[in-house]
C-alpha cells in the first residue's frame, strides 16, 4: 500500500516490454525497439511529443493493436511472468491489465452506472455493486449524474473512464493522456486521484502524458520517447533535474511563470521538439 | 362504413404488426451489433417454422416441447451461421457481405423446398377452442398467443439489454468495437450471440404465423415485409422497429379495408405500406427514429 522506494533498476517488474517493434498495415513501422519496465505498485510515466508512439506502445501492451491492423513484429511483452504480446485484448484484460484509451472513450449512449458495470465485464463475483460505491467515493460527482454519459463534461468523462478501469479490479492500469483537454484545475484533481488510487488500491500505473510537469510529479520513474524509440529514462528526480527535459518538456524549468504560459500551454505542448 | 370490420382489421393489424416488430427488432439487432444488413432474415422464420412443424408431425412432440426445441435449434443455427459463414467475411466490403446474406436467403429457401416440398402444411391443432371473445371482438386463440408471445419477447429484449451483462456488452459493441474490446468483451462472441438471438426470436414469429396460416415457403416474404417496418423506424432503432412494425401492420389492414369496401384496386394489402414508406422517407430520410450516417441501401 505504501509508496515503494524508488528503484533505479526496477528489481521486480510486473510488466516488461522488451525491445518491441510495431508495424501498422504491414508497412508502417512505428516502434523501433522500445523497452521499458514497470515495477509492481509504482507509477511509471511515458512522455513524448505527438506521434512518438506512446499510444501505440500502450496498445501493444493491451492487445488493442490488432483492431487497428497493428502488429508486434519483434520483441516481447511480459506481464507477471506471462507473455501477453500475442494475446487478444479481452484476454489481456483477464490477465489484469486495463487500458484507459486516449480520449476517454466512454460509451456515450449509456449511463455512468452502465459504463461502470461494463468495466466489471470480466468479473464473476458478487462485489460489483460495492465497487460501484467505491468508484463513487473516488469520484463523488459521478453519483449525481444519472443521465447519459455522453452529456457528462470532459472531466467527468475522464473520471468515469478511470472509474470504469477500477471496476475491472486490474493489477495495472495503462492511462493514455488523462489530462487531455482538461482545465488546469481538473488536471490537478485527476492526477491527485490517480495517485490516491495507486496508494490505496495498490494498482500499478503506466501513465502516458504530454503534461510532463504533472506526470513527472506523480510518477516514480519516467521514460521519454521520440520517433518510436526511448531516448531517455530515469527516476522522478533525475528527469525533473535533467537540462534537456527542463528545456523541452517543462518549459525552461521555470514553473512559476504561470499566467501567460498556462494560457498557451496546450499549444506549447503540441509544439514540443 | 362497416365499423365492426374496420375494428377487426385494425386489431389484426396490431397483432401482425407486433410480429413485424419482433422480426424488425431482430433485424436491427444484427445490424447494430455487426453492421450487417441481413437479407436472410425472412429465412429464419421459414426455417424455424418448418423445423417446429417437423418436430410436431414427424416426431409427434407436444406443441410446447417442439416449440422449445425449435428455439434451441435456431439459437445454434444462428450462432453457427455467423461463425461459419459470416465470421470469415469480417473486414470485407459491406456490399460483399450483403451479397452473402442474399445468397443465404436463396440457399435456405431452396433447401426448405428440397426437404419439405413446395406445398403448404398446417400445424397440428394446438388449442381446444379456436377463438375467444374479448370486448365483443372475435379473437382467435392463436392470435392471442401471438400477441402474448410478441409482447413477452419485447419485454424480455428490453430487460436483457438494459440489465444483463451480456446485453450491455452487446450495446457496447454496437457503440464501438474497440471500446468493447478494451473492456474485455469478446466481439466475436457478441457477433455470434446477436445472430443466435435474431434467429431464435425470428423463428418464434415463424412458428406463431405457422400456427395461424400453416407453413409455406411464402413465410420468408415476411423478411421483405419487415423492410418497410425497419426502414420506417430507422435501421438502427429497436423502438423504431416496433413502431414501424405496428404501423405497417395496421396500414396493411386499413388499406385492405378501404380497398375491399370502396376502391377495388386489389392487392392494396401488399403495396400500401411501401407507398407510405416512400412518402415518409421523402421527409425523414433516416427513418422516424434513425440516426444519421447510416448505410443507405
Ligand atoms: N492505426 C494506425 N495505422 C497507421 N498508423 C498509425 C496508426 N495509429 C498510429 N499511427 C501512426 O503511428 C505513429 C505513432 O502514433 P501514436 O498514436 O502511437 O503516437 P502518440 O505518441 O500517442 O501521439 P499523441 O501524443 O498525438 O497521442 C504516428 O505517426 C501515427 O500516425
Ligand atoms: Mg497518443
Amino acid at each position: 500500500m505504501s509508496q515503494p522506494a524508488i528503484n533505479i533498476q526496477p528489481a521486480n517488474p510486473i510488466l516488461t516490454v522488451n525491445n518491441i517493434e510495431v508495424v501498422y498495415d504491414e508497412v508502417i513501422q512505428v516502434l523501433r525497439g522500445v523497452s521499458l519496465a514497470v515495477p509492481e505498485g509504482d507509477v511509471v510515466t511515458l512522455l513524448g511529443p505527438n506521434g512518438a508512439g506512446k499510444s501505440t506502445t500502450l496498445k501493444a501492451i493491451s492487445g488493442l493493436l490488432k483492431s487497428e491492423d497493428g502488429e508486434v513484429t519483434k520483441g516481447d511483452i511480459t506481464f507477471m511472468g506471462e507473455r501477453i504480446d500475442n494475446k487478444n485484448a479481452e484476454d489481456v484484460v483477464r490477465s489484469g491489465v486495463f487500458q484507459v484509451m486516449e480520449g476517454r472513450r466512454i460509451i456515450e449512449d449509456m449511463t455512468a452506472i452502465e459504463n461502470l458495470k461494463l468495466g466489471a465485464y470480466t468479473r464473476n463475483d458478487s462485489q460489483i455493486n460495492q465497487d460501484i460505491e467505491m468508484v463513487f467515493n473516488y469520484f463523488p460527482r459521478l453519483k449525481e449524474r444519472t443521465g447519459l454519459a455522453g452529456y457528462l463534461s470532459g472531466g467527468e468523462q475522464q473520471m468515469l473512464a478511470i472509474g470504469r478501469a477500477l471496476m475491472a479490479r486490474p493489477k495495472m492500469i495503462c492511462l493514455d493522456e488523462p489530462s487531455m483537454g482538461l482545465s488546469p484545475l481538473l488536471v490537478k484533481e485527476v492526477f491527485s486521484i490517480i495517485g490516491q488510487i495507486n496508494r490505496e488500491q495498490g494498482i500499478t500505473m503506466l501513465l502516458v502524458e504530454q503534461n510532463a510537469n504533472y506526470a513527472l510529479k506523480a510518477a516514480n520513474y519516467g521514460y521519454i520517447m521520440e520517433s518510436g524509440k526511448i531516448v531517455l529514462d530515469g527516476t522522478q528526480d533525475e528527469l525533473l533535474n535533467n537540462e534537456d527535459v527542463k528545456e523541452f518538456y517543462l518549459g525552461g524549468g521555470n514553473e512559476e511563470r504561470k499566467s501567460f504560459k498556462n494560457l498557451k500551454s496546450y499549444k506549447r505542448r503540441k509544439r514540443w521538439l | 362504413m362497416n365499423f365492426e370490420l374496420l375494428m377487426q382489421l385494425i386489431v389484426n393489424g396490431i397483432i401482425v404488426g407486433l410480429l413485424y416488430g419482433v422480426v424488425g427488432m431482430c433485424f436491427v439487432l444484427v445490424y447494430k451489433s455487426t453492421q450487417i444488413v441481413n437479407f436472410a432474415q425472412g429465412e429464419f422464420l421459414l426455417v424455424g417454422a418448418w423445423v417446429c412443424w417437423a418436430f410436431l408431425t414427424y416426431f409427434q412432440l407436444p406443441f410446447f416441447m417442439g416449440f422449445i426445441l425449435t428455439m434451441v435449434f435456431m439459437a445454434l443455427f444462428g450462432v453457427l451461421l455467423q461463425m461459419v459463414v459470416l465470421r470469415p467475411m469480417i473486414g470485407e466490403p459491406i456490399i460483399s457481405v450483403i451479397m452473402i446474406t442474399i445468397g443465404l436467403s436463396i440457399f435456405f429457401q431452396s433447401l426448405m423446398k428440397w426437404i419439405f416440398g413446395v406445398s403448404p402444411q398446417s400445424y397440428p391443432k394446438v388449442f381446444e377452442s379456436e377463438s375467444v371473445q374479448i370486448l365483443g371482438l372475435n379473437i382467435e386463440m392463436a392470435y392471442l398467443m401471438s400477441t402474448v408471445i410478441s409482447l413477452a419477447i419485447m419485454v424480455a429484449f428490453f430487460l436483457f439489454f438494459k440489465y444483463s451483462k451480456y446485453g450491455l456488452a452487446m450495446r457496447a459493441t454496437a457503440f464501438n468495437q474497440q471500446i468493447a474490446q478494451s473492456l474485455g468483451i469478446s466481439v466475436k462472441q457478441v457477433f455470434a450471440m446477436s445472430w443466435g438471438i435474431a434467429a431464435t426470436l425470428s423463428a418464434t414469429a415463424g412458428v406463431v404465423i405457422g400456427l395461424v396460416n400453416g407453413v409455406s415457403n411464402s413465410l420468408s416474404t415476411m423478411g421483405v415485409k419487415v423492410f418497410p417496418a425497419v426502414i420506417l423506424g430507422g435501421l438502427d432503432s429497436v423502438v423504431g422497429a416496433i413502431v414501424g412494425g405496428l404501423t405497417i401492420g395496421v396500414l396493411e389492414n386499413v388499406a385492405e379495408f378501404f380497398d375491399s369496401q370502396y376502391l377495388h384496386v386489389g392487392n392494396m394489402y401488399d403495396i400500401a405500406p411501401f407507398y407510405v414508406l416512400l412518402i415518409i422517407l421523402w421527409f425523414k430520410p433516416y427513418g422516424l427514429f434513425g440516426t444519421k450516417d447510416i448505410e443507405r441501401i
